[in-house]
């Protein structure tokens, strides 16, 4: 554990540090930034008010477009001159997100992805390849500072290159990899397609470090079979300070929140209203030591649940499930509420088939049509069309029958889907708005 | 005796047949003869090729999807008919066919078809035993090169 004085803390104690944390950056918040307090005054919420952990429900929520709106500084609570990083979101839909650092803030983002690795068992004896993107993404930067910090030889590979990453994996000896599930799944397909008389014993490889996009229970099977390791989620999301917010431990049941740092709820997605612990809904960030970037109230628009469950690994702090869906992601189709990671999980059950897979919506007239492009790789190609067409059929059976959804399954060419070190692109949706 | 078939999975969007020839151009392959088999959205190329292990190493580093299929060459006789008696004799071997195409050449003056068994082993003992052509590979493609 790297931090077992907090990570074992009682709820109780953890609930006093919370509150006197809070009443600190909601302050902080209110004074320094004119969009906090604008919506704090509309909402009749004075900071000075805030006395008990129930008064949460009185402070507004900050949203993603807020932070559009007040691209690229207008949200930062310090002066500039005090700001010693900045990330930012790709903004596929509208502004990027801009998101600044203090050496403190820094110090903070490089401990929880610390406690994450610890989490995992990594130690200053691993060997780290991060194969996370070095830039303006807060993965590559995230995970070397952590690596650093517990101590662990960093290797900055960032992202791509597939046959020098192998390379290097083996002749350093690299024990742990950072990348998105998918990038790992592409190393694994790369050393089985192209690779046939690679021995996966040359590689010490055994944790896989993996975060950035959702990913399903099916998925970290594949990856720990194909590559031969443990594979563990990393959580975060840019806008309250990138991965680190949570993690998994070695039950990988649930992850585990740095609660010190990040203070969640989860709420209603309609309603806004806060849910007992337990209940599904969507998770809602505040931050509760960051210095320039402070994040009141964010909705996240994951969806998740919170709950306290005497974990076996002895760490205390609250446990949200993995995010396997988010609300933004939802589709509803027909009426029928269809996440990406429930196609995935569908796609995955077959024997063969990768979790390479595109879906598209469209409308006919007044109807909504799924397609769901999977990639054919060798192991489910026959040279009989009558095999292929029967694994279109029964993947379209089992979304049915799973989901309810009448889908048409499109074969299509392997790396015909378009995947990135970041994120996969897993929807498109052509319906007009 | 096998004919060695190379099957490669192409998307029906223009230039994908051409990706894969591409493929064996750039790598000196000879196409002996080749087929397609397509639906709406997909089609299978078959083909015969002289240096079928060389092609399924380089498609598949292309990331090109394709297998390698054991096949028969049969020569039938070059006169009206002589095909549908083939077929017949088959069928009352009780042999399934997956599929067969023409081969492009004449062997022996006798045209050739290259035929997908659903048994292969089962159907080349019958079939010698009937006394029909099979045609080696390596009469197909030549000595190994
Ligand atoms: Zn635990």
């Amino acid at each position: 554990m790297f931090n077992s004085e907090i990570e074992t803390m009682s709820e109780s104690k953890m609930k006093e540090l919370q509150l006197e944390r809070l009443k600190w950056s909601i302050r902080h918040a209110y004074d320094n930034v004119p969009h906090y307090r604008k919506t704090f005054d509309d909402a009749g919420f004075n900071p000075d008010q805030f006395k008990t952990l129930d008064d949460m429900r009185r402070v507004p929520f900050l949203t993603k477009q807020d932070m559009r709106d007040a691209y690229p500084y207008g949200l930062f609570a310090v002066p500039l001159s005090k700001v010693v990083r900045v990330h930012a979101s790709s903004g596929t839909t509208g502004n990027a997100t801009v998101v600044g650092y203090t050496k403190n803030d820094v110090e903070v983002f490089s401990e929880v992805v610390a406690r994450s690795l610890a989490c995992y068992g990594v130690t200053e004896n691993d060997i780290v390849q991060n194969a996370y993107g070095y830039g303006l993404f807060t993965g590559g930067l995230g995970a070397h500072y952590g690596a650093e910090k517990i101590g662990a030889i960093t290797v900055p590979i960032s992202g791509g290159n597939t046959p020098r990453q192998i390379m290097i994996m083996k002749d350093f000896g690299s024990t742990v990899l950072c990348s998105t599930p998918s990038y790992a799944l592409n190393i694994a397909d790369y050393i089985e397609s192209n690779m046939p008389d690679f021995d996966m014993s040359s590689l010490k490889l055994k944790i896989a470090v993996m975060g950035a996009e959702p990913w399903t229970e099916e998925m970290r099977q594949q990856i720990e079979k194909r590559l031969n390791v443990d594979a563990f989620d990393i959580y975060g999301l840019s806008e309250v300070i990138g991965p680190g917010v949570s993690a998994e431990c070695t039950e990988k049941s649930g992850l585990h929140v740095f609660e010190d740092h990040f203070y969640v709820e989860i709420i209603d997605p309609d309603t806004g209203e806060i849910l007992p612990e337990g209940s599904e809904g969507e998770i809602v960030y505040t931050s509760l030591t960051k210095e320039a970037f402070p994040t009141i109230r964010y909705r996240s628009k994951d969806i998740t649940r919170l709950y306290h469950d005497s974990c076996r690994c002895g760490r205390t702090l609250v446990k949200m499930d993995k995010v396997t869906g988010r609300t933004d992601d939802m589709l509803i189709i027909r009426g029928v509420n269809v996440f990406p990671s429930q196609i995935e999980s569908v796609l995955m059950q077959e024997e063969g088939t990768e979790p390479h897979y595109q879906i598209i919506v469209d409308r006919k007239g007044t109807m909504d049509e799924i397609e769901v492009m999977v990639e054919v790789n060798e192991k489910v190609f026959s040279d009989e069309i009558k095999v292929l067409d029967s694994l279109a059929k029964s993947l379209a059976h089992r979304v049915k029958s799973t989901l309810g959804i009448t889908a048409k399954i499109k074969l299509v060419e392997p790396k015909s889907i378009p995947r990135s070190e970041g994120k996969a692109v897993r929807v498109i949706d052509n319906r007009k708005k | 005796m096998n004919v060695t078939q190379i099957s490669a999975f192409v998307e029906n969007k223009p230039g994908h047949i051409a990706g894969v020839l591409k493929v064996l151009a750039d790598n000196n392959i000879n196409i002996i003869t080749l087929t397609v088999a397509d639906t709406a959205d997909f089609g299978v190329l078959r083909m015969i090729l002289d240096k079928p292990e060389l092609a399924k190493a380089k498609l598949s580093e292309n990331s090109i999807t394709c297998s390698v299929t054991d096949v028969l060459a049969i020569e039938i006789d070059d006169t009206p008919g002589a095909l549908l008696k083939a077929l017949e004799a088959f069928s009352n071997l009780e042999l399934n066919i997956e599929y067969m195409y023409a081969f492009t050449q004449k062997i022996h003056d006798n045209a050739v078809m290259i035929f997908r068994f659903e048994d292969i082993e089962k159907a080349k003992k019958a079939l010698v035993e009937k006394g029909c052509r099979i045609i080696r590979n390596i009469d197909i493609i030549g000595e190994d090169k």
